[in-house]
Order: structure tokens, then C-alpha cells, then sequence
């Protein structure tokens, strides 16, 4: 006998304790299987583009921060890299390996943020949440040491940065550096190789390889289907170059495979912290640049590797103190791409932790 | 490290027929009518020696007398990248062809452009606004937006 | 004196003007009192416990080290306003939560405090225990039917067959201690524990408290009540006193069998110089940690991973489980009580190991 069963339409709502911020998908579910998803976005468009092209350069610097809010040093520095290479400033040496150590620091912040959030929406109840914020919190007090902010920092300037560093954060960063990797160590032992969170995790929501560079993935999720691309190793920036380091890269490209590039990630940015802070030049940390900017008429796309993937800023400049155009290459908007793909087939409880897995800060996804 | 491809080596070895497209030649991409968008892109991706496979991103550009759209693509086993860039001069009904066929990752970003600056890319299967809501008139990015809106 | 009263063996009863009232009042009383008082004090446990493992203080403003947290919680819902929905069924809608919440008292009926103190000394004590313990899966889906709520009736199916799947294996697993015993009466196989019979049935312990987890809904198998599931479970249209009563009744359960888990496994009542009754709170204290423990720490399962757990690993392991302690019993009757407990351990590692090696983990998806 035939039943009669009818797809339902379900919402997995912009309020949501699950997703990561306002982000709405509107699910076509048979049963428990996703049958069909339209993704919605838009509810945190605060039209950042527009508004760059009514501020001067200097003035834009601060709304960066609010881009992926989870990691501001990183969108400071892609925007600030992109005006320097607009105008032709240069940046002192010291500032440059500051500038490292900071991106560094913020990119293992955002990747504990999302390790944990990864097992929060596994159901473990925040208990591995909590144990990563205790790190995190030490890297926002170090933070706090330097520019007196806790979650956005504003702390890069054209040319260099705001503050020095004071003479007590060296010895704060090395405590931490000792301290990390015997932290990391425990977070892979209580669960990675978890049952539940092997069943809950492998070979759920595989991206492809080839999907993967077709839809333009970038960051942990391109590098776990099996790309080997991370801009730091094959396109350096600032003072890369000098550090050695690893890329780790994942086999499949299921959710487990980008929680172990994100957990083997850690381990990279703390080596090239400690090179960096072993090979820290002395010097100022800024070079006076004028107050009102006013770059020379032309066009920049300079990017970085942010935590999320490629964060890239294409400045327009017409000569006058405002940009003309300023886009944001934002890695978490263009990684959802294949959301859609990822999530057909699954069901509703996978829903979660694959787009979860991906691990998008809406800032930045509508800008 | 990154290096940025030289026009006239795309222009060398493109066919006549997309070739004739190429309008001009600028530092910073390949000025190109929208005609032979799909033919150069598709050519680009797949021809060995270039094999720009991976396109990062689209921007759309308001130019006060024109549109101008530029594609920035890389090659991921080649570590190089070249950037196209499109001109529309009809500012009433900007048309373009839309790149979904050849890069999944063109969907959402044509949407944005089509959202923000009324762009429209013929050929995309979902072509409507993305970050404002639906019937929402105007699109805020172009330059003469919000004067007496 | 109320001590002794509860310590007194079965016949005094009789001796006592109106005795076997004064009985039931007395043991009734308790139990209803006892069990909504230690609901209070575990949620208390629970929340301090969980702040613990997690490296925190648990709650610690309201009252000293947060012990009227639970209280001020309680008059926070007994404060909020009842919504019924228009199309709600307006008796089923009422009836369910006492549905759901009687049976849960009526096991701790059974349940010995001390030598012969309890309530009913019944001596088909398990059958009773297992047939009411039933009755909570159809209170639930009186629930989610009654809410006119196509997300709660899922939600409510989703959970009943949750239920009905694991009470085999629990049902299963309590026979093996009843086969040891050679009887039905929680009083008997308490005595009967010389040894607990953990120690004699450790295969049957583990499926009993896993499938014990399952039936009260707890992590790892609490999907249905979860913040990262969509539809908010079969109660999602209860609020005010209604809502409470399901919360009560999901850690009611907890009590019960975690009771049931301390009468069965580990002892019952007994125990030197404490008093019987004190020996069975602190085991009861004692299993209920572990289950707080093991909420705090692990992942939750997919409803498909459940329903495969309990069907294809934990019920062929309990008629395995059950199938060794007939043979054990009746061709080895003088066995020593390591040798058997031994031969229980052996089959729980062989089952697990055989299951690790064909069954692999990871996703499954459906065509779409």
C-alpha cells in the first residue's frame, strides 16, 4: 500500500541558536530528508560598500572590523595592506612582524570559536566550548593589553600600527605559547576520535574536490577537500615568507575533515607566532603618513588569508580623499555557494552541523 | 607567489573569433565585450598553459558612464591569475552573460551585483535580490542612488 | 519514629489500629514528598555539576552556593501565563502531562528502602515496574497529538519510537537479574545481592543504563529536546504549570531510574553502619552524577543512529546477555560469582568487539 506523504516546508529560522547568527534557510523536507534549500540572506546588510564611498579612507578603517567581527585584526590588515599598496606607503619592519603576530593570534581565536561551536552544535552541551574559550580569553587579554579593545580592535593603521607593544605583553604571549600546545593536545584526545562525533561527522556533507574550486571555496573548507592552496605559502604578503610552516589538508572533504584542518591550523599559527617573536626587529612601528589620504586614481585587489578563506579588498581610487568603489572579497558569502549542494540528501539534524562545519560570521557573508 | 598573466600572452593565443572581442588593454585586465564573456572565460578555464580554473571574485563598478564588471580568476596549480573586466555602456538595462554555466561560485556573487547595482546576468537560474528584500525599488550601490529617493 | 516506622518489617502492620492505612498513607506521603524534594535538590546538583565539569561555578546567587536556584526557577513557572492554542484537543492537551508524570511515581511503589519497607512488596515487582513504565510513552504522544502542531506531532512520533525501541533492551536486561534471583520481587533480589550485581552482570548493567538513558530522553539520545533541533520536541505548545510538569517529569525519571539502576545493580538498601535508607540515597546520589556526567560530555546521536543502536547492537546483545545467564544458572549452578561475572564481561567485549570491526561509523545519506 502506497503512502501518501507530502514534502513539508520547514524554516530554520533567522533566530536561531544553532546558526551562527541571522542567517535563514528555508528547507523542502520528505520525512526527515532535506529535499530541497534556499538559503536567505540579508538580515545583517548593513550596506557597508555604500557607505565606504561617503567616508575617507581613514574613516573606513574602523567599519572593517564589523566585516567578520570574529576576526578583526585580519580584515584591519587586508584593508590596510590594500590602501599601502594603493598609495605607495611602506611599513617599518617591526609593524610588519607585529602585524603577523596578530593575524596569527586572531586567527586562532576565530578557530577555537569554531571548533567549539562545531561540537556545541553536536550536542555536547558547551562543556568543549568552554574549555577553548579559557584560551581564548587569554588571547583577548592580550589583546586588551595592546589597543584596549576586547572583540574589535582597530589596531592597524596605513603605514604601520596604532600602539607599540608594552613592555608586559612578550612575556604574557610566551606563557601562552607554553601553554597551548599541551591544550591542543587535549582537545584532540577527548574528542576527535569520539564515536559519536565520528558518526555525527565523517563522510557527512562531503564536498567534492572539484565542487569544491568550482564554487570557489576557500580557506579550511577548500583546503579539507584536498586543494593545497593557502595564500600565506603561495601568494606571501607582508612578512610571510620568512616563517616556515605548514599546510594542512584534508582527504574528503566531510565535516570532520575541515574540524581537523581548523584543530592542525592551531599548531601551525603558534610555530609561526614563536618565529615571529623570536625574529621581532626593533624600531617604530609607523610611518607618518597624511592625515586626509588621498591615494593616486587607480585600482588594488590585495588579500589576505583570513581564517574563514580569502579576504580580499578591491579598491577603486578616483584621487580624492574618498575611495570610489571598495569591495569586500568575503570568503564566508562565497562559501555558501555550495551550501546547497552539501546539504541535499542529509537530514535536518546533519543541517546543522554541516553549515556549522563551514563556519561563516554573517558580517561578513551580507556586509 | 601569484603572477599576474600579461595580456598579450592571453591575447596570443586566443581564437580569432573571441579574440575580435578584446577591446583594450589596461595594467590592471583585459577589457572585453560581453558577447565573448562565456567563449573567453570557458577558453581561459580549460586551455593547458593557463587552466584559470578557480574564479575569486566578481565586482561590479559604477562608473558614471558605464558599468564596468571585472572577473578576477586564478589558476590553483599554475599559481597565476588574470582579470577580466566587462563595460557596459547601456546604464537603462544592463545586460551581461552570466557565468553560472562554467563556475557554481558565480551564483551568488552575480546575485549581489544584480542586487546592489541592477546588473541583470541573462542566464543565471535565480536571478533575483539577495541582500534586499524582495520589492525593494533602486539599487543602492550606483552613483546616483538616494537623490530624492 | 518515622524512622523506625519505615523500618519496620511487614507484619507489624496488622498490629496497628487501621494498620495497613496508616502504611500506605505513611509510605504514600514519603515517596511524593521525597521525590519532589530531591527533584529540587538534583536540578540544583545538575546545574553545579555541569558548571563544574565545564571549569565554571554553577549557579551561586540565589541562596548560598545557588541552592534556591531551583526554587526561584520553580515560582518563575508556577508565575506564567497557561496558553491552551484555540484548536487544541482541550482534555487530551490536559491530560497529558499527568499521564506522563504518574507512572513515573507509582515505580518508586515498588522500590525497597530497607528490609520489606515499602510501599507494596509486590512479588511480580519487575512485571509492574515494566508494564507502568510504559504508560509515560503515551502521555507523551497525547502531547504532541493534542498540541494541533504539525512540528510537535513529528516530534511526539519521533520520541515514542524512541520509548518503544528501548524498552526491549531494558526489559531484557532486567531479566538477567531476575534470573540470578529466581524472582519478580525488588525485595528478593535485593537480598539477593551479596555481591551487587554489577559486578555479576556487568553486560546487563551497561545495556540497562544505556537504555535507561534513552527512555528519559538524556544525552547522548536527547535530539528531541535539543536547542540545535528545529522542532522543539513533542512539548513545545505547553507553558506555566503544564510545562513544568513534563520538566518534572523528565528528571522524576531520572530519579526513578536511577533508583531502579541502584535496587538492581548495585545494591538496593544495602550496605554497613548507615542506615539502609541513607545507603540508598547515596546510590541514588551516585548514578545520577554519572548520568549529569555523561550529559556533560557527550555528543548527541542522529535519530536514524539511535534507532540502529538500540535495534541492531543493544538487543542482540541483551538476548545474548540473557541467553549466557540461563546457561550459567542452570548447567553451572554452583559457579562462583567471579566466574560468572567474568563470562558476562567476556560477552560484552566480544559483542563490541565484533561490532567495532563490521561497523564502521559515519553518515549515510539518502538519494535525494
Amino acid at each position: 500500500m502506497a503512502i501518501n506523504t507530502e514534502p513539508v516546508f520547514l524554516n530554520l529560522g533567522p533566530v536561531h541558536p544553532s546558526t551562527h547568527g541571522v542567517f535563514r534557510m528555508r528547507a523542502l523536507v520528505d520525512g526527515e530528508v532535506i529535499t530541497d534549500i534556499e538559503p536567505v540572506f540579508g538580515y545583517l546588510h548593513r550596506g557597508i560598500e555604500k557607505l565606504a564611498e561617503s567616508k575617507s579612507y581613514r574613516q573606513f578603517l574602523p567599519l572593517t572590523d564589523r566585516l567578520d567581527y570574529v576576526s578583526s585584526m585580519n580584515n584591519n590588515m587586508a584593508y590596510v595592506m590594500a590602501v599601502e599598496k594603493l598609495a605607495g606607503i611602506e611599513v617599518p619592519p617591526r609593524a610588519e612582524y607585529i602585524r603577523v603576530i596578530m593575524a596569527e593570534l586572531q586567527r586562532i581565536i576565530a578557530h577555537l570559536l569554531a571548533i567549539g561551536s562545531f561540537f556545541n552544535d553536536m550536542g555536547t552541551f558547551f562543556t568543549p566550548f568552554f574549555y577553548m574559550f579559557i584560551q581564548k580569553e587569554k588571547i583577548t587579554d592580550l589583546f586588551e593589553m595592546v589597543c584596549g579593545q576586547r572583540l574589535l580592535y582597530n589596531y592597524m593603521r596605513f603605514g604601520g600600527l596604532s600602539h607599540d607593544l608594552p613592555p608586559e605583553f612578550i612575556p604574557a604571549l610566551n606563557r601562552f605559547l607554553e601553554e597551548m600546545p599541551s591544550e591542543i593536545k587535549k582537545y584532540e584526545r577527548l574528542l576527535a576520535e569520539n564515536e559519536i562525533v565520528l558518526a555525527r561527522s565523517k563522510n557527512v556533507g562531503v564536498l567534492p574536490r572539484e565542487m569544491a574550486i568550482n564554487a570557489s571555496a576557500a580557506g579550511p573548507v577548500l583546503r579539507a577537500s584536498g586543494v593545497k592552496w593557502d595564500i600565506r605559502k603561495d601568494d606571501p604578503y607582508s612578512v610571510y615568507d620568512r616563517f616556515e610552516f605548514d599546510v594542512p589538508t584534508g582527504a574528503s572533504g566531510d565535516c570532520y575533515d575541515r574540524y581537523r584542518v581548523r584543530l592542525e591550523e592551531l599548531t601551525q599559527s603558534l610555530e609561526i607566532i614563536r618565529q615571529a617573536v623570536a625574529g621581532l626587529p626593533k624600531g617604530k612601528v609607523l610611518n607618518p603618513v597624511p592625515l586626509r589620504l588621498r591615494p593616486p586614481a587607480g585600482e588594488v585587489y590585495s588579500h589576505i588569508e583570513g581564517n574563514k578563506g580569502e579576504l580580499g579588498f578591491h579598491v577603486i581610487s578616483d584621487g580624492s580623499d574618498k575611495p570610489y568603489r571598495i569591495h569586500v572579497r568575503a570568503p564566508s558569502f562565497i562559501n555558501l555557494t555550495a551550501l546547497r549542494n552539501m546539504l541535499i540528501g542529509w537530514k535536518l539534524a546533519d543541517a546543522i552541523i554541516i553549515f556549522g562545519s563551514i563556519d561563516i560570521c554573517l558580517g561578513e557573508v551580507d556586509r | 607567489m601569484t603572477v599576474g598573466l600579461d595580456y598579450n600572452r592571453i591575447i596570443d593565443v586566443l581564437p580569432e573569433d573571441l579574440a575580435s572581442g578584446a577591446v583594450a588593454f589596461e595594467a590592471h585586465g583585459l577589457v572585453i565585450q560581453p558577447e565573448v564573456l562565456t567563449g573567453i572565460a570557458a577558453f581561459l578555464k580549460t586551455e593547458p598553459g593557463l587552466e584559470l580554473d578557480y574564479l575569486c571574485s566578481i565586482t561590479g563598478v559604477d562608473c558614471t558612464e558605464y558599468f564596468e564588471v571585472d572577473y578576477l580568476l586564478y589558476s590553483l596549480k599554475l599559481n597565476h591569475r588574470f582579470t577580466l573586466k566587462v563595460r557596459l555602456a547601456d546604464r537603462s538595462e544592463p545586460v551581461i552573460p552570466s557565468l553560472t554555466g562554467l563556475w557554481l561560485g558565480a551564483e551568488l556573487q552575480e546575485r549581489e551585483i544584480y542586487d546592489l547595482l541592477g546588473i541583470t546576468f541573462s542566464g543565471h537560474p535565480e536571478m533575483k535580490r539577495i541582500f534586499l528584500w524582495e520589492g525593494f525599488s533602486g539599487h543602492p550601490l550606483r552613483k546616483d542612488y538616494g537623490h530624492g529617493h | 519514629m518515622m524512622a523506625e516506622l519505615l523500618l519496620l518489617p511487614a507484619s507489624i502492620r496488622s498490629e496497628l489500629p487501621f494498620g495497613y492505612w496508616w502504611h500506605l498513607l505513611i509510605f504514600g506521603l514519603g515517596i511524593i514528598s521525597l521525590l519532589l524534594t530531591s527533584v529540587i535538590i538534583f536540578i540544583w546538583l545538575e546545574r553545579r555539576l555541569v558548571g563544574r565539569f565545564q571549569l565554571r561555578h554553577g549557579p551561586n546567587r540565589a541562596g548560598p552556593f545557588g541552592l534556591l536556584q531551583s526554587v526561584a526557577d520553580v515560582i518563575k513557572i508556577l508565575t506564567k501565563e497557561d496558553i491552551i492554542p484555540s484548536r487544541a484537543d482541550k482534555l487530551v492537551f490536559w491530560l497529558a502531562p499527568v499521564i506522563a508524570f504518574t507512572p513515573v511515581v507509582l515505580m518508586l511503589g515498588v522500590v525497597p528502602v530497607a528490609d520489606g519497607a515499602m510501599l507494596a512488596d509486590l512479588n511480580i515487582g519487575i512485571l509492574f515496574v515494566v508494564a507502568v513504565s510504559s504508560i509515560t510513552s503515551l502521555g507523551v504522544f497525547m502531547a504532541g497529538w493534542s498540541s494541533y502542531n504539525k512540528y510537535s506531532l513529528l516530534s511526539a512520533m519521533r520520541t515514542v519510537a524512541q520509548l518503544v525501541s528501548y524498552e526491549m533492551p531494558l526489559i531484557l536486561s532486567m531479566l538477567g537479574v531476575v534470573i540470578l534471583t529466581g524472582s519478580l520481587s525488588l525485595n528478593e533480589i535485593v537480598r539477593a545481592q551479596s555481591i551487587p550485581f554489577i559486578l555479576l552482570q556487568p553486560a546487563g548493567f551497561f545495556i540497562f543504563f544505556t537504555a535507561s538513558l534513552a527512555e528519559i530522553n538524556r544525552t547522548p539520545f536527547d535530539l528531541l529536546e535539543a536547542d540545535s533541533e528545529l522542532v522543539a520536541g513533542y512539548n513545545i505548545e505547553y507553558s506555566g504549570m503544564k510545562f513544568a510538569t513534563f520538566y518534572l517529569t523528565e528528571y522524576c525519571e531520572a530519579i526513578v531510574l536511577s533508583t531502579l539502576t541502584a535496587t538492581l545493580f548495585l545494591g538496593g538498601w544495602q550496605g554497613p553502619w548507615l542506615p539502609p535508607v541513607i545507603w540508598l540515597l547515596l546510590k541514588i546520589g551516585l548514578v545520577f552524577c554519572v548520568i549529569v556526567w555523561v550529559r556533560a560530555t557527550l555528543p548527541r546521536l542522529r535519530i536514524d543512529q539511535v534507532m540502529g543502536f538500540a535495534w541492531k547492537f543493544l538487543l542482540p546483545l541483551a538476548i545474548f546477555n540473557m541467553l549466557l545467564t540461563s546457561l550459567v544458572v542452570i548447567l553451572w549452578p554452583a559457579a562462583p560469582a567471579w566466574a560468572s561475572g567474568l563470562l558476562n564481561l567476556g560477552l560484552l567485549a566480544s559483542v563490541v568487539v565484533v561490532y567495532a570491526k563490521f561497523f564502521k561509523p559515519g553518515g549515510k545519506t539518502v538519494a535525494a
